[in-house]
């Protein structure tokens, strides 16, 4: 198999005011890898991954997205957008919308496909993660595991090349965590390209090819799970392992 | 031990005193001496007023005739109403022009019944009609064009007068101010900048100096020899005025939306205008729809306001039927008939309110 590169960032810093985010950080994603961040609260996980669909500007080095560089230009940040999807922590599903809705909401207006044609697919997404029964309820009427499923549905039903995980399992009850993890799972197997963000290390064993520990804004680590584990470098690695295995 | 749990639930019952009438008498207006004492001196208000309310209005009042020689010294005299009726709901319209704008009416009817019943098809067809055509078909019917004979500005009055101001000002604000919300809401600087100034500048005038404004001092603006009717200036100014306060009702509903609304339709790739009309002002309006039906309503009552620019609206046309000489001393039956009227269309609106938050109300 020949490596696609499907993301790229070089060198790339961001500030929130004063506060340096981002400091210097590389990384390189070959299509169907699954890489893991973790790291301590306010490390810039979250702002890293969140650079990569631009819902963050950086403001030095560049984002290189398929092929496409991330800057101001509109079209195509939208069209970026349109080949990424993303999973956010509180779900973010669209209260006023049935999940149905949710679902056929970015296929419809973003890709222009024809109605019928959305909810066909829809329902097969849905089917996927489980939750077709579900398809005519709003979000409220569903549990929080059955809401991020339908969550991840609503991004795949995009068709995306990559999908950005931001601790999508941290709001739920421990019940829940694996039937949204058990998806995941199974989206990796797929050869999805996946970056997620989470401290959930069942599964960053079972499906990483690559962990990477954040700090202070900057990649301290990164490295397959075996070595990740076993031989860590850094202290500060060793530290945040202790506290969380 | 769970059937002993069930027996217990099932024998204990709410003592008779806590429920039913009697509890709810009890809770409510006798639970203690001040509360009882107000209840009593409430009731013996009430008891003073309506009774004499009930016989002027209905007992003692008087319903047939056509002068005011027929009605009756104590009672209500209807008959002022009823012999000024034309006046009243239509201006100085001509008469033989009437039916277009009881048509229009009968359209608004039969188009407003089949919206508010619930489970009909193309009822999107149907508002569209309402919101699009239905204003424009309704400019050449009232004043004319199109063969149809042309009838001044100055003709309408009444209650018609009332709707076309309030309707016009209802329907245009509301787009208008959500605009100004958004603009307001801008990341760019002027954007932003003007929308502001816009709505505090609207915001800051009573809508009394606004119809002055453009009643008296927009002629002196403008170039000579152009003339805009002075009904278009005052539904200019009172849409602005109204649109100003939507704005702000709009901001605090696009305010309250959490931030991870906006992330997740801008990750799946929605440009600004779609996000807007799709994800979040659906979700923002719903949420303050009481705020907003609040100021259709106070519109609509303002409206009365447009008598100072010599406009006769629905209360300045009974008004003016009080001074003419052969009605003389009737302006109370007048504005009773203005209060109730005006208090119908408001109720409904607030209740019109009340079941759309109710048929809209999907969760959090
Ligand atoms: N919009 C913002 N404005 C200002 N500062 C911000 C903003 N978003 C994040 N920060 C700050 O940037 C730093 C990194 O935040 P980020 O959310 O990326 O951390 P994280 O690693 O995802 O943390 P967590 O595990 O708590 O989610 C934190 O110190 C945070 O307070
Ligand atoms: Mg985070």
């Amino acid at each position: 198999m020949t490596t696609e590169l499907m993301i790229e960032m070089n060198n790339v810093h961001k500030w929130f005011g004063d506060l340096h985010v981002l400091n210097d950080v590389n990384l390189k994603v070959n299509k169907s890898e699954k890489i893991v961040i973790c790291g301590p609260s306010g490390s810039g996980k979250s702002t890293l991954i969140r650079c990569i669909n631009r819902l963050e500007e950086h403001q030095r080095g560049e984002i290189i997205v398929e092929g496409t560089e991330l800057t101001n230009d509109s079209r195509s940040i939208e069209r970026i957008r349109g080949e990424v999807g993303m999973v956010f922590q509180q779900f973010n599903l669209f209260p006023h919308l049935s999940i149905l809705d949710n679902v056929t909401l970015a296929p419809i207006w973003v890709r222009k496909t024809p109605k019928a044609q959305a909810i066909d697919k829809a329902m097969e997404y849905l089917k996927r993660v489980q939750i077709d029964d579900q398809a005519y309820k709003y979000p409220s009427q569903l549990s929080g595991g059955q809401q991020q499923r339908a969550a991840i549905a609503r991004a795949l039903c995009m068709e995306p090349r990559i999908m950005l995980f931001d601790e999508p399992t941290s709001a739920l009850d421990p019940e829940m965590i694996k039937e949204v993890l058990d998806v995941m799972v199974g989206l990796a197997e797929g050869g999805m390209t996946m970056i997620v963000v989470t401290h959930e290390m069942g599964f960053a064993k079972e499906v990483a090819d690559k962990i990477i520990f954040m700090d202070e804004g900057q990649i301290v680590e990164a490295k397959s799970p075996d070595d990740f584990f076993n031989n860590p470098e850094s202290e500060r690695t060793k530290m945040f392992l202790s506290q969380i295995l | 031990m769970n059937t002993e749990i069930k027996d217990s639930i099932e024998v204990t019952k709410p003592p008779i005193a806590s429920i039913g009438i009697i509890g709810w008498l009890r809770k409510n207006l006798f639970s203690s001496w001040s509360n009882t004492i107000l209840t009593l001196l409430g009731i013996y208000i009430l008891y003073s007023i309506i009774p004499s309310f009930i016989s002027w209005a209905f007992i003692d009042a008087s319903f047939v005739g056509s002068t005011k020689q027929e009605c009756s010294k104590e009672g209500a005299c209807w008959i002022f109403i009823k012999e000024n009726l034309k006046l009243i709901f239509y201006g100085l319209y001509p008469s033989e022009e009437l039916w277009r704008i009881n048509s229009m009416y009968f359209v608004l009817l039969v188009c407003g019944i089949y919206i508010l019943i619930p489970n009909l098809k193309y009822k999107g067809w149907v508002g569209s009609f309402l919101l699009i055509l239905f204003p424009i078909l309704s400019v050449v019917m009232f004043s004319g064009g199109f063969g149809l004979e042309t009838v001044e500005t100055r003709l309408w009055g009444g209650l018609f007068l009332t709707l076309v101001i309030a309707g016009v000002g209802i329907v245009l604000s509301l787009p208008i101010g959500v605009m100004l919300a958004l603009g307001r809401r801008s990341k760019l600087p002027v954007v932003s900048l003007l929308s502001t100034i816009f709505i505090e500048i609207w915001r800051g005038v009573p809508l009394i100096t606004v119809l002055f404004m453009a009643s008296n001092m927009f002629p002196l603006f403008m170039p000579e020899g152009v003339n805009f009717d002075k009904l278009i200036r005052a539904l200019i100014g009172v849409m602005f005025f109204s649109a100003a306060y939507l704005a702000e009702v709009v901001r605090g509903g696009l305010q309250a939306m959490p931030k991870g609304q906006y992330e997740a339709a801008q990750a799946m790739g929605l440009s600004y205008w779609r996000m807007m009309a799709l994800v979040i002002l659906p979700q923002s309006l719903k949420m303050v729809i009481p705020a907003i039906i609040g100021s259709f309503i106070a519109i609509f009552k303002d409206t009365t306001l447009v008598l100072v620019i010599g406009l006769f609206d629905f209360l300045g046309i009974i008004q003016f039927v009080g001074t003419n000489p052969d009605w003389l001393g009737f302006s109370h039956e007048g504005y009773v008939f203005a209060a109730v009227i005006f208090w119908i269309f408001c109720f409904g609106m607030s209740r019109y309110s009340q079941n759309l938050e109710k048929k809209l109300d999907t969760g959090r």
